[in-house]
C-alpha cells in the first residue's frame, strides 16, 4: 500500500479515501481535494492535457509534503496521487486526502498540501488547444 | 569530470534532448556551471538566468554556491504546473 503515488492510470476517489480511512479508527473527518481537467484555459478551448514529471524527484517531493503535513498539522493520515501522461477533459489529475480527528485540521492540511505541491513538485502541464501545444508556466 | 544535465518540459523542447553528458572543470560552483551551460546551449541561454527556472543537483533544489561534483545530475526545471 502506497500513500504517495505518481501514475499514468486513473484512480478511484472512493478507493483512495477508503484506503486512508482504514488506517485509523480515530479518523473523524476527511477532506479531499480533487483536481480535474477543465475544458477552458485563458479563454482557449483545451483539447487535452499532458503531464510530465521528473521521475524520482517528483515522488520524493510528494513524500516530503506528506511527511511535513503529518508533522505540522494535527492530522492522522494523508494520501497524495498525481497522474502523468495524457489526460482528457473531465478526467482526474490530482487527489489529496487529509484525515484527522476533527475537520478543521483536515481542511488546513489539505489546502496547504495542494498549494505546496504546486510550488515544489517538479511536474509540468502541457495544454493542447486547437492552435497547438503550450507548456503552462504558472500555478494559480 | 563528467556530469549529467537533464532538461524538462519547455526546455527539453528547445534543446530537443532529455539529457546530455557534459565534461566540465572539477568541483565548480553551480554559478560557474550556469555560465558554461549558457555557452553550451545557446537555445536556452536566455532562460538559465531567469529567477523562475530552478536548478536541482542530484534531485534536490540547489543554490548558486553549491559545488558540483563528478557524476552529479544537474536538472534545469522550468516553472512547475502540476496539480
Amino acid at each position: 500500500m502506497d500513500l504517495v503515488k505518481i501514475q499514468k492510470q486513473d484512480f478511484s476517489v472512493t478507493e483512495e479515501i477508503e484506503q486512508v480511512k482504514a488506517l485509523s479508527k480515530n479518523i473523524g473527518g476527511v477532506v479531499v481535494f480533487l483536481g480535474t481537467a477543465r475544458a477552458i484555459s485563458k479563454g482557449e478551448e483545451i483539447v487535452s492535457l499532458n503531464f510530465e514529471h521528473y521521475p524520482g524527484m517528483a515522488e520524493k517531493k510528494l513524500k516530503e509534503i506528506r511527511d511535513t503535513a503529518l508533522k505540522n498539522f494535527n492530522i492522522i493520515e494523508m494520501g497524495i496521487v498525481h497522474r502523468i501522461g495524457t489526460i482528457s477533459i473531465g478526467e482526474n489529475i490530482v487527489l489529496i486526502v487529509a484525515a484527522a480527528q476533527h475537520r478543521n485540521d483536515a481542511f488546513m492540511a489539505c489546502e496547504w498540501a495542494i498549494t505546496e505541491l504546486k510550488r515544489i513538485a517538479p511536474i509540468w502541464k502541457r495544454e493542447t488547444t486547437k492552435k497547438g501545444e503550450v507548456w503552462v508556466e504558472e500555478h494559480p | 569530470m563528467v556530469i549529467k544535465i537533464r532538461f524538462f518540459a519547455m526546455l527539453k523542447g528547445k534543446i530537443g534532448r532529455e539529457e546530455v553528458n557534459l565534461t566540465v572543470p572539477a568541483n565548480i560552483s553551480l554559478d560557474k556551471l550556469k555560465d558554461i551551460l549558457k555557452n553550451e546551449f545557446p537555445a536556452i541561454a536566455e532562460f538559465i538566468d531567469r529567477r523562475n527556472i530552478m536548478i536541482s543537483v542530484n534531485q534536490e533544489f540547489a543554490d548558486k554556491n553549491i559545488i558540483i561534483k563528478d557524476g552529479d545530475e544537474v536538472a534545469l526545471l522550468p516553472p512547475f504546473s502540476g496539480g
